[in-house]
């Protein structure tokens, strides 16, 4: 009966209409584009265009108050000799490779979290992910407090045991640390939830199977929950990397204009933000941003190729 | 699975994908395209030109001192009331990030109708058209520029345009404390003072975590009043030449750079990026402090300090000098109500917004005679000594564009103050940056 039904149903639609059915097609996707609209457009003026003009720019020298000139390849070669260049570069890719650190403890953290049976578990959850829905404004002024190395938390605490702390901020040789370590507490939340979505896929019986086969708690961990997580892992680490290297708010918060410990701590996007808006220097702020984007993008490409080598897809 | 997607015809499908990849790669070079077409400027307004208007007007009016914002909004308070048609909103950004977000706004189109300015940053704004001249509003009101003291009216006059109407003027002194002072068992300091005695005293007031001076790196406040002391100068009369290499500006520094390196009787420049100076002195953490007029109503707000602190003239080096420096207010060229923010600004000009400045006890004010007012406003303080100083005092340095190299010399005097390098070194550095940044500078009207 229900074959008979089919084999008529898809013969009357054999015979329906070819304007019919097109006609149901564009009005399907007039409302498709209809509804994507309002984000293709934001997408489109406020992230796709500025980075065209962005482009134009970094080819063109900019007077105080606007207007510019074309100035063809000069920033570019000014760029790649510059020294200012080359340590913030150098400053970047250190904050990038410490902030990376919060991948291997919110695992731990996760792993800790998602045991059966925990309680107060969403009470954990909740107090891990307040820094990362904290302004990070607010993040980095109250850390800057904790940090002043006469009257902060962290100089007082030192003081107990008789350590003689330095200016966690203002040294150049801490300061770059003491941001990259506010860094990672604010993203280890958002690290963590992601790694516990990841972990509720991992099936049970591969824990069981292995417990029967006398694996312990840490065995388990490292041959079962890493290999399953790496999907998300690769993904963790590839959103996390791409944000280090963009960091500003932090550096220019805790670490301000006047800061002797500048030089040692300022990222390439905050001497991006200093050469655009403080020195009015907009093409070569371009051409740094142009810069970053290269980084970035071979950054991402050879992850992406050493995807193959660890990333276990089921 | 129901057959219901079929292949659409063949020819449809690829004109469409034709032009659908057509429009896509389109688009990119049409915005390259758009982007290279910048939007040209349009000329500036002036008081004649602006339409009328029937409804209520908003202006805003940009400064980014938080502690003379009581004194600012008595002053729009009487404002609005007399023209209960202007409506001002007063926008306060903090001094670092003021001028960035001036300069950005300017180039926007969108900068405050009216603001704050200050001579550093003047003759920038000026050369650039940024600012409303007022020389024909100001002939025509009858306005008297003498009423104003004139280092200030200069510094706010290009070419043949006055652009501001001046606001304050300041001086610095030695501010110190009182209770530190008696407990190290010093006399106050008083008028007679050398750069010798001031070490001595702070040498005799650092124990503890308290020191006996801070040596900022602000150069108001420390170097640009123990360089001309010293015979020396910051920049030349004519803008064209650099100071800093001589050698009576290089021991205007070290002054400095020894206090903390030599004498240890400062805080390290960590130790005052980490905490305000101000704050450490408000607080008792040092003996002596060069501060400016504008401070009082600071220290006026702290209990401990309204108690133990007083201020007497600087000390004094081979002659006596000091800097000072005075706001204006000005109009944005690009204002859409000029006419109205010229009442605004001839009302913060006149007398009666000097007098509430001066009541407040926020700054002293430029308008003669209202001076009075302002250093009876805080009794526990000797204010008068800032208006004694006006006698030997020189106007900021400045040059058509000053933050090019003041900045630079602020940043890179930071190696001179933590030792990393000997400060006649850094300032023959910044000397030859400035001399280079002069060189490239338009010259002035005549």
């Amino acid at each position: 009966m229900v074959v008979v039904t089919e084999q008529v149903r898809s013969e009357q639609r054999a015979v329906r209409p070819r304007r019919q059915r097109s006609a149901r097609r564009r009005l399907e996707a007039r409302w498709g584009w209809l509804l994507i609209a309002p984000s293709v457009i934001g997408l489109g003026v406020f992230s796709i265009w500025p980075i065209f003009r962005t482009f134009y720019y970094s080819f063109t020298l900019w007077g105080a108050f606007g207007g510019h000139t074309w100035d063809g390849l000069t920033n570019y070669r000014t760029l790649f000799s510059d020294s200012e260049v080359l340590r913030a570069l150098r400053n970047t890719i250190v904050f990038a490779a410490l902030s990376l650190l919060s991948v291997p403890i919110g695992i731990v953290v996760s792993a800790l979290l998602n045991r059966p049976g925990l309680r107060g578990l969403s009470v954990y959850r909740t107090l891990y992910f307040i820094p990362v829905i904290t302004l990070p404004a607010a993040v980095a002024l109250m850390w800057k407090f904790v940090y002043n190395g006469d009257y902060g938390p962290v100089t007082q605490f030192l003081k107990l045991f008789g350590i003689h702390g330095p200016h966690w901020t203002s040294n150049p040789s801490t300061a770059l640390y003491a941001v990259a370590i506010v860094a990672i507490w604010s993203s280890i939340g958002y690290n963590m939830v992601l790694f516990l979505a990841g972990m509720q896929t991992i099936p049970r019986h591969l824990y069981e199977a292995a417990e029967i086969d006398g694996a312990g708690r840490i065995r388990q961990f490292f041959t079962i929950t890493l290999p399953m997580l790496s999907p998300t892992i690769f993904f963790v680490t590839v959103i996390g990397v791409i944000n280090a290297l963009q960091a500003f708010d932090l550096i220019y918060v805790m670490i301000g204009k006047n800061n002797p410990a500048l030089n040692d701590s300022e990222t390439i996007v905050y001497l991006f933000y200093d050469k655009a808006f403080v020195q009015s220097n907009g093409g070569y702020a371009a051409a740094i941003a142009f810069l970053l984007l290269g980084i970035i993008i071979v950054f991402t490409g050879c992850q992406f190729w050493l995807q193959k080598k660890w990333v276990h897809y089921e | 699975m129901l057959p219901d997607q079929s292949p659409a015809p063949a020819s449809a499908s690829t004109k469409k994908q034709v032009t659908r990849r057509t429009v896509l790669s389109a688009v990119p070079a049409a915005m390259l395209m758009t982007a290279a077409a910048c939007g040209g400027s349009s000329s500036g307004s002036s008081i004649d030109s602006e339409k009328s208007h029937s409804g209520p007007v908003t202006l805003t009016y940009g400064l980014w001192d938080d502690t003379q914002l009581p004194a600012m909004k008595k002053i729009i308070d009487e404002f609005e009331k007399a023209n209960p048609k202007i409506h001002i909103r007063p926008a306060v950004t903090p001094w670092d990030s003021y001028w960035t977000k001036l300069q950005t706004a300017a180039t926007g189109g969108s900068a405050p109708d009216v603001f704050w300015m200050t001579l550093a940053y003047f003759q920038l704004y000026a050369s650039n058209k940024i600012l409303m001249p007022l020389t024909k509003p100001v002939q025509d009101a009858k306005i008297d520029m003498s009423q104003y003291e004139p280092a200030i009216t200069k510094g706010y006059t290009w070419g043949k345009d006055i652009y501001a109407l001046p606001k304050d003027i300041d001086s610095i002194a030695l501010w110190y404390n009182k209770k530190l002072f008696a407990e190290a068992g010093l006399r106050a300091p008083d008028s007679s003072w050398g750069w010798s005695d001031l070490l001595n005293a702070a040498k005799r007031l650092t124990k503890g975590n308290v020191h006996g001076i801070a040596a900022q790196l602000s150069d108001q406040q420390s170097y640009y009043n123990t360089i001309p002391q010293n015979d020396g100068w910051v920049i030349s009369g004519d803008g064209k030449k650099s100071g800093y290499d001589m050698p009576a500006a290089i021991e205007g520094l070290q002054f400095w750079t020894d206090m903390i390196n030599k004498y240890q009787v400062s805080p390290t420049l960590q130790q005052m990026t980490d905490t305000d100076p101000q704050q450490m002195f408000g607080s008792g953490k040092l003996g002596m402090y060069y501060g400016g007029s504008w401070e009082s109503i600071a220290f006026k707000a702290i209990p401990y300090a309204l108690d133990n602190i007083d201020v007497v003239p600087m000390p004094q080096g081979k002659t006596r000098k000091t800097v000072s420096n005075g706001l204006g207010n000005v109009i944005f060229a690009k204002t859409k109500y000029p006419r109205e923010a010229w009442k605004f600004v001839s009302f913060l000009g006149s007398r009666r917004a000097a007098e509430i400045q001066a009541e407040t006890g926020a700054v002293i004010p430029a308008t003669k005679g209202t001076q009075e007012t302002w250093v009876k406003s805080t009794p526990q303080f000797h204010l008068q000594t800032f208006v004694d100083e006006f006698q030997y005092n020189y106007s900021f340095p400045v040059s058509v564009n000053t933050p090019v190299w003041r900045d630079y010399a602020t940043k890179t005097l930071a190696d001179a103050w933590t030792g990393k390098r000997p400060t006649a070194e850094v300032a023959k550095d910044i000397a030859k940056q400035m001399n280079g940044a002069l060189a490239k500078e338009p010259s002035r009207p005549a």
